[in-house]
């Protein structure tokens, strides 16, 4: 997929440049937009520098578990069928919770310490169960409070004010999530009338 | 109400989470010391993806062929209000997360950050994942080869989220 649309892109403008014949804009574009692109990345490294450092403290002094107490209600009707007190629930909250706080590479250690757990559980160990299928839709939806990689390229970029897209973030996070939640209590129902009882 | 919230959640999160971590006995400044290394590496890592996409972005957009991919296609997003410039990110978005952040990084320096498809792109990168990726890495390290639904869930999780997130930043920013 990122092959041919990075080919189908590349070659699409080149033929069209040819052909509306300013082919020599082609090496022009291609040195200004790479040295863009590096001043970017070294802009970036300002508030990437600092936020990690941010989350980093977050993560040690243990702030998480706090996101995690008002997260409990929600995975445990999320996830039914696991006991509230099973390892793969609380690696489920750490990783809901990393995520929430936009701690993306803290949550993907918690996620798969979950899906190992969640696979002790299952009793067909190459298809995947109902709870890992509704664990990786709130995965996938990315619901966040924080958009931390955003926020720091809004103000790579020169943005006056970089943090004003979190709130539409939100709401759209949330109708994604919301969405997924749907789609997956649908098949869950639909596969359930089929074939009884799989958690 | 949407404006208030964007201004007051990060001074709060930095606030309480210092706080909180100070109170907690936890070595702040080395901590963050440590975290912000890491900030480093991954700027520098995504420099050959910016490099990639912006180069093929840029071509796409002044060699013309954009206006005559929105000449295509306008009739079928103006249905949905999706500019097109916006096409490349919602293609890439599930497939691959760091070209997908170099495209809204590209869109961002192209039209501004704080223009609205700037605004538009950031909404869309903040509140969508890269499902293919994450069902990779997660049904990956399990050895789960019949993922059923979890697919079409992320992939439907993703359509909502951008075209939520289009209508969203016409609505508060347009």
């Amino acid at each position: 997929m990122i092959n041919l649309l990075w080919v189908g892109m590349i070659a699409a403008a080149i033929l069209v440049a040819g052909a509306t014949g300013r082919v020599e804009l082609v090496t022009q574009s291609i040195f200004t937009s790479a040295e863009k692109a590096v001043g970017i990345a070294l802009n970036l490294i300002s508030i990437m520098a600092f936020w990690l450092g941010i989350m980093k403290i977050i993560e040690k002094s243990g702030f998480i578990h706090l996101v995690i107490f008002f997260l409990k209600p929600v995975a445990y009707w999320l996830f039914p069928g696991i006991p509230h007190d099973h390892t793969a629930m609380n690696a489920m909250l750490m990783n809901m919770s990393a995520n929430l706080l936009g701690m993306g590479n803290a949550a993907t250690p918690f996620g798969i310490k979950a899906m190992e757990e969640l696979q002790k559980l299952n009793d067909r160990p190459d298809t995947a169960t109902d709870n890992m299928c509704t664990f990786l839709a709130v995965n996938t939806a990315s619901l966040t409070l924080i958009p931390t990689t955003v926020i720091a390229i809004r103000s790579a970029t020169g943005s006056l004010n970089p943090t004003d897209i979190i709130g539409t973030t939100i709401v759209a996070t949330f109708c994604s999530t919301a969405a997924a939640i749907t789609a997956d209590r649908f098949f869950r129902y639909w596969n359930n009338r089929k074939s009884r009882g799989r958690c | 109400m949407i404006n208030l919230l964007s201004v007051w959640v990060v001074p709060f999160l930095i606030f309480s989470a210092l706080v909180f971590a100070y109170l907690r006995g936890v070595k702040v400044f080395d901590t963050f010391v440590e975290g912000a290394k890491e900030g480093f590496d991954m700027s520098v890592r995504l420099i050959p993806f910016l490099v990639g996409m912006m180069v093929a972005i840029g071509l796409f957009r002044e060699s013309g062929a954009m206006d005559l991919a929105e000449i295509i296609l306008a009739p079928f997003l103006s249905v949905l209000g999706i500019p097109v410039e916006v096409l490349p990110l919602a293609i890439m978005r599930p497939v691959s997360g760091s070209s997908a952040l170099a495209i809204t990084t590209e869109m961002m320096n192209t039209h501004g950050p704080d223009s609205l498809l700037g605004r538009m792109a950031a909404t869309m990168q903040g509140s969508t994942d890269t499902t293919i990726f994450v069902l990779t890495v997660y049904f990956g390290a399990v050895g789960i080869r019949k993922t059923r639904h979890a697919l079409a869930v992320g992939l439907t999780a993703d359509l909502v989220g951008i075209i939520a997130a289009v209508f969203i930043c016409n609505m508060v920013f347009g």
